[in-house]
C-alpha cells in the first residue's frame, strides 16, 4: 500500500447502500479524510454530507478538428478510430465528439498533420468540506454518455497523505472500473436478495480479475434469504458486518441523515469493518 | 444506380430489417442491371457506439445513392448525407416489397433523421 489506505465501496447491484456505507465510513474516521463521490451520473454523496464548495473545476476531453485545407481526405484518421467518432466519406472526414474517448490517435496517425485537438467539457469537479471531512464530488454535464474521465479527474484530486472512501457507481462496466481500480481494497456492499447475490458474483469476479482484495457488507439483512452468506462461505470472503432491514434506517436516510450520526450504535461496525478492510489491503500488499 | 436494402437475409424475399446502423446485412441491388449483392454487416453489430456511422461508410464505399430501410438515426443520417446518399424509410416486410414502393414511387425521401440517436 502507498500511503494512506484508498477503499472503493462498490456493489454490482444498485440502490443496495454503497452512499449510506460510504458516507458513514467517511464520518468514523473523521477529520482529513477523503470522500470521493465517483457515482458522476448521480453523485449524491452530499445530500448527507453538506458543506460549502470550496473549489470548483471544469473536467474536458481532447477532440480532434480538423484543419480541411490540410486535409486531402485519406480517411486514415476515421480508419484508425476505434470508437467510431470519425467518418470518411470523401472530403474531410465526419467528427462526432461525443463517441470521442480522447485518445489522440487520429492526431497521430494523419498523414497530412491536418488534425489537431480542442478540450470539450464533460463534467465538473468539486471539492466541498463537511465537519471534516472533504467531499471530492464528480458530475457529469447532462447529455453526456461517458463517465471515465470525470471519474479519473476525481481520482487525480485525492490527496495520498490522506484516507480516502471511494463512492463507486453501480454495475461493472467501465464507469466502475475506472472507479475501484488503484483502490487498496473493495468492500462490496449487497443485500440478501436473489439479484444482490447475482450482482455480488459479477463484483466478485469484477475486483478479482483486477486483483483487488474484496468483503462484504450485507445490507437489509433480514429481508431475504442466506445464499449471500452461504456464496460468501464457500468462496472464502470476509463478510464485514450487517445491518437490518428497518423502516427507522430507511426513514433517517430519506431525510439526508448520515447512518452513524442518526444511530451510533452502528458506529463500532463500520470502525472494524475499515480496521479490517486495511488489514486485507496490507496483507494483499505485502 | 445501386440501392442499398436493410436485411436479416440474404435474398430479395427476405424480410427487411427496420435497423440502419445494426442491420445484419445489406442487400444491394443494382435497379440498371438488376444484379443483387450482399454485403454483411456482423461487424457493426458488436460495436459499443457509431454502428450508424459505420453502417453509412459501408454503404458509401458499395457505391450505392439510396439506401431504404427502416429507420435512420441523426449520426447515420449526417453521413449519408455527407456522402450523397438519399435515405428512404419504410414499413415493408420484405426486401422485395420495399423495392416495388420505391419502384412505384411510394417511398419519399427523408430531410432528416426520424428516430432519435442512441448516445447524447
Amino acid at each position: 500500500m502507498n500511503g494512506h489506505p484508498h477503499i472503493a465501496i462498490a456493489s454490482g447491484k444498485g440502490g443496495t447502500g454503497k452512499t449510506t456505507v460510504a458516507t458513514s465510513l467517511a464520518r468514523v474516521l473523521g477529520h482529513g479524510v477523503q470522500l470521493l463521490d465517483c457515482d458522476v451520473e448521480e453523485p449524491n454523496a452530499r445530500l448527507f454530507l453538506r458543506g460549502d464548495v470550496q473549489e470548483s473545476r471544469m473536467v474536458a476531453v481532447p477532440v480532434p478538428v480538423i484543419d480541411e485545407t490540410r486535409c486531402d481526405g485519406c480517411g486514415e484518421c476515421a480508419r484508425f478510430c476505434a470508437y467510431n467518432a470519425l467518418a470518411a466519406v470523401g472530403g474531410a472526414p465526419l467528427v462526432f465528439p461525443e463517441l470521442c474517448h480522447g485518445c489522440g490517435g487520429c492526431v497521430k496517425v494523419c498523414p497530412r498533420q491536418a488534425m489537431r485537438e480542442t478540450q470539450r467539457r464533460v463534467g465538473m469537479v468539486e471539492t466541498a468540506e463537511a465537519d471534516g471531512v472533504i467531499v471530492i464530488q464528480g458530475a457529469l454535464d447532462v447529455g453526456v454518455a461517458m463517465a471515465p474521465p470525470v471519474i479519473h479527474a476525481v481520482k487525480a484530486h485525492a490527496r495520498r497523505d490522506a484516507p480516502a472512501v471511494i463512492d463507486a457507481p453501480p454495475g461493472t462496466s467501465c464507469p466502475v472500473i475506472a472507479a475501484v481500480r488503484g483502490a487498496d481494497a473493495v468492500a462490496l456492499v449487497t443485500e440478501p436478495t436473489p439479484f444482490g447475490l447475482h450482482d455480488l458474483r459479477l463484483a466478485v469476479e469484477m475486483t478479482r480479475t483486477l486483483a483487488i482484495p474484496s468483503a462484504v457488507i450485507i445490507n437489509r439483512a433480514g429481508s431475504g434469504d442466506d445464499r449471500v452468506q452461504a456464496y460468501c462461505r464457500v468462496e472464502g470472503i470476509t463478510v464485514l458486518f450487517e445491518l437490518p432491514d428497518e423502516r427507522r434506517i430507511a426513514e433517517a436516510l430519506a431525510r439526508g441523515a448520515v447512518l452513524v450520526d442518526a444511530f451510533p450504535e452502528y458506529r463500532s461496525r463500520f470502525e472494524r469493518g475499515w480496521k479490517q478492510l486495511v488489514a486485507i489491503a496490507t496483507e494483499h500488499h505485502a | 444506380m445501386k440501392i442499398a436494402f436493410t436485411t436479416t437475409g440474404t435474398t430479395l424475399h427476405a424480410p427487411l430489417d427496420p435497423r440502419f446502423g445494426r442491420a445484419a446485412r445489406f442487400l444491394v441491388y443494382d435497379t440498371d442491371t438488376r444484379a443483387a449483392g450482399v454485403i454483411d454487416n456482423a461487424q457493426q453489430l458488436d460495436a459499443a457506439q457509431g454502428a450508424g456511422i459505420q453502417a453509412a461508410q459501408l454503404v458509401a464505399r458499395a457505391g450505392v445513392g439510396a439506401v431504404v430501410t427502416g429507420h435512420c438515426g441523426p449520426k447515420a443520417f449526417r453521413v449519408l448525407a455527407a456522402a450523397g446518399i438519399a435515405v428512404y424509410t419504410t414499413d415493408a416486410a420484405t426486401v422485395a416489397e420495399a423495392l416495388e414502393r420505391h419502384h412505384s414511387g411510394a417511398l419519399t425521401a427523408l430531410g432528416g433523421a426520424d428516430v432519435e440517436g442512441h448516445w447524447v
